[in-house]
């Protein structure tokens, strides 16, 4: 109980402070960033959109781990913990699309142009619906978990493909090269820590939201099997 | 090793000729192919495309007559009610490759096929580099046909197989599609070979990666 008003109280603070930090030439005071040259105030997204791609990754890895772990030792709880992972991911990975887009329209004067980035969330997406419709198409409970699992430990297997492989393929114009050129972390201290803890909120919203959708998913389990008796 | 060629090629040998007795999937693929290149000929007119449109829509009407042709390795199994005798007979892993054999052995004659009839009939097509788009085809076919297959796998158990296929595939054969689709582009500008040996290598890593990954959850989708 205690986590979730830190947590409520916590990220209305960073949301406030990403939101409304004044951007200068030269930080003097704590609450001051720095202008990213060629962003301006369109960085500020980096508190928002980072964070959700982010959670959308970390629901495709733990949905990925809770179907590994089914098809170990088929307990159905495992599959619930998948399809509620993949559940989530699939509603933080739209939502980074569509704030990556807006951001896309003022920066770079579209929607969509079919950046590296863009083409791999695209395909999150795709994978995301894809699932959807296999679990949807089966009606044997066993055989629909199974395959899900099988189905998301394949397109997992692609995941690297994107990752390593497409911006070598195609130039990147999305800003981590521009903020970020050596791979390294030195942003200025207050937008790090803002984006830490708006990182850090994220992850917490979507580990609360995981908990109570898989109690609800079990508690429904159980209602239909005494139903079924 | 002879212990599982042997029953390998049994299956092959099974699908293959169960397949000349009918010939389902090569008529229709023929006509589909052939259907295929003339709605994109009405289309275009009398336009000559570029290089990289050529590539792409090649490679749209491989995918789809893959997608159209492959469906059926496993639903027809299912259809026939010979899916117990299988299990009681061989082991997961001969059919998994049993099958792949046969569904590159027949997306080979297909993309022979539509190679050629896009050869002959498509404006400004000529291939430069026969030496990149001869290993493109090659290493494109056989990620092909071993996602395909898989995928084919999993569709079996579902109730709208026909219409799944595709969905299921794309997003796992996007990756190969990017790549085939940009080494034709540079078989067609003549490049030289070392230039297109990076998306090879993302090829054979692509074929290796899938097979590998299906060798070991077929046993998974397989058991009932």
């Amino acid at each position: 109980m205690v986590y979730k008003i830190i947590l409520g109280i916590g990220l209305t603070i960073t949301i406030i402070a990403g939101l409304s930090f004044p951007m200068v030439e030269i930080p003097r005071f704590w609450y001051e960033m720095p202008i990213v040259p060629g962003l301006e105030d369109k960085a500020r997204i980096i508190f928002f959109h980072v964070p959700t791609a982010w959670v959308s990754v970390i629901a495709f890895i733990s949905s990925l781990y809770f179907g590994i772990k089914y098809l170990r030792n088929s307990e159905y709880t495992n599959d619930i913990k998948s399809v509620t992972a993949a559940s989530l991911g699939f509603l933080f990975c739209i939502l980074a699309t569509i704030t990556g887009a807006i951001w896309a329209k003022f920066s770079w004067g579209t929607y969509w142009n079919w950046d590296p980035r863009q083409t791999s969330i695209f395909i999150l997406l795709l994978i995301y619906g894809a699932y959807f419709a296999l679990r949807s198409s089966i009606e044997n409970e066993e055989k629909k978990a199974t395959l899900s699992a099988v189905y998301s430990i394949i397109a997992g297997l692609t995941v690297p493909f994107f990752i390593f492989i497409m911006p070598r393929i195609v130039a990147s114009l999305h800003p981590d090269p521009i903020i970020n050129p050596q791979a390294k972390i030195h942003m200025n201290p207050t937008m790090l820590i803002i984006f830490l803890l708006s990182l850090i909120g994220f992850t917490g919203i979507y580990i609360w939201m995981f908990t109570l959708k898989v109690k609800f998913s079990i508690l429904n389990y159980s209602k239909k099997m005494k139903e079924q008796e | 090793m002879r212990k599982y060629i042997i029953p390998i090629f049994a299956i092959f040998q099974k699908d293959f000729k169960s397949e000349l007795r009918t010939r389902y999937a090569l008529n229709a693929l023929a006509m589909f192919v052939v259907t295929t290149i003339s709605i994109i000929l009405f289309a275009i007119a009398n336009e000559t495309p570029s290089y990289e449109i050529l590539a792409g829509i090649l490679w749209i009407i491989i995918f789809f007559s893959a997608m159209s042709g492959m469906a059926r390795t496993f639903v027809s199994e299912e259809e026939k009610n010979t899916v117990m005798t299988l299990h009681t007979i061989t082991t997961p892993v001969t059919v998994y490759f049993g099958k792949f054999l046969f569904n590159l052995i027949l997306l080979i004659v297909i993309n022979s096929f539509s190679i050629i009839l896009y050869m002959l009939l498509m404006p400004n097509f000529e291939i430069k580099s026969p030496d990149i788009f001869i290993v493109t085809l090659a290493l494109g076919t056989f990620g092909l046909a071993s996602t395909s297959t898989i995928i084919a796998a999993i569709i079996a158990k579902s109730n709208t197989k026909g219409t799944l296929y595709p969905v299921l595939s794309f997003p796992i054969l996007l990756p190969l599609l990017l790549v085939v689709i940009k080494a034709t582009k540079l078989a067609l500008e003549g490049e030289i070979f070392s230039k297109a040996l990076p998306d090879f290598q993302v090829m054979l890593a692509y074929f290796v990666v899938i097979t590998a990954g299906s060798y070991l959850l077929f046993d998974y989708i397989w058991k009932d």
